[in-house]
């Protein structure tokens, strides 16, 4: 795990957790989506808090991307669920809202479920047969493909030589 | 709302699960196929990432399960109660792509995995609750 990885997954949970909030507090404003009336959800697209949250979900969603091409889905996915633990602190600290003690509670899981993943190898999915190598496919194409070239170039030159 | 039945609410609540949890696997399987994107970035390009990503079928289809998931909780959203269908639905989709994960992209579920995704999946019940 480099700096860079680290950042990436705080992008991850960063992202998350502000696309979500600013998704939801548009959405409260829009109200009530049915079947019956479609164009509500265009007129949910249309508000700013909604929209910014769908680029910041966008954001997310690239930095979610980029983790799963390097890490197992069940490593990526505990860090974004400090988000919500993000949230729940900027609600206390920032907003000064109250935290209830279950809320705390909720807090205290995932920060621990997190820290048992966090604890463990970021991927494991890549020691099983039948699964591309993930961290060098190209590499392990031209292995496959590339090999017999290789081989051919010496054997020839040594054939000119003799 | 009130004159929404339950059964609607729960059924809402499984079509997100369900289509989060298929499009993270896809989509996990996807990137997986294309490689490191740090490693693949230096070597050979943004626009060879991008490329790669645009050209893989998994990476449509997972993004097409996330879209069926993200449409079908503003449902639900609209349709239940907040408290009940958003961590209803985030928890479940823990426990359900720890499951998925195993099965379909072979990744060493550990002690140590489930029992994240467990706490993770109260946790987040108890914080989105």
């Amino acid at each position: 795990m480099t700096f860079r990885k680290y950042l990436v997954l705080a992008g991850v949970t960063v992202f998350a957790a502000a696309g979500d909030s600013m998704l939801s507090h548009g959405m409260k404003q829009t109200g009530n989506i049915s079947l019956h009336h479609l164009q509500g959800v265009i007129l949910a697209v249309a508000n700013p808090w909604v929209a910014i949250g769908i680029l910041l979900l966008l954001a997310f969603f690239a930095s979610y991307m980029n983790a799963l091409s390097w890490a197992d889905l069940t490593y990526v996915l505990p860090a974004t669920s400090l988000g919500y633990v993000l949230l729940a602190l900027v609600a206390r600290f920032a907003l000064h809202e109250q935290v209830s003690p279950l809320r705390w509670l909720g807090i205290a899981l995932i920060s621990g479920g997190v820290g048992f993943v966090a604890g463990g190898p970021a991927l494991t999915s890549h020691a099983h047969p039948g699964d591309e190598h993930p961290e060098s496919p190209l590499l392990a194409k031209n292995a496959r493909n590339g090999a017999p070239a290789v081989d051919e170039v010496p054997t020839v030159s040594s054939g000119v030589e003799s | 709302m009130n004159h929404i039945p339950v059964v609607s609410t729960w059924g809402g609540i499984l079509v997100v699960v369900l289509a989060s949890v298929v499009g993270d696997i896809l989509l996990a399987r996807a990137m997986k196929q294309v490689g490191d994107v740090h490693a693949l970035w230096r070597r050979a390009g943004l626009w060879t990432v991008v490329g790669r990503i645009l050209s893989n079928s998994n990476f449509f289809l997972g993004v097409t399960a996330m879209a069926v998931a993200f449409f079908s909780l503003l449902f639900a959203l609209s349709w239940g109660d907040v408290s009940l269908v958003a961590p209803a639905a985030a928890s479940l989709t823990f426990i359900g792509n720890a499951f998925a994960a195993k099965i379909f992209l072979h990744e060493k579920v550990d002690r140590r995995r489930w029992s994240a995704a467990v706490l993770v999946a109260a946790g987040v019940a108890l914080l989105a609750g």
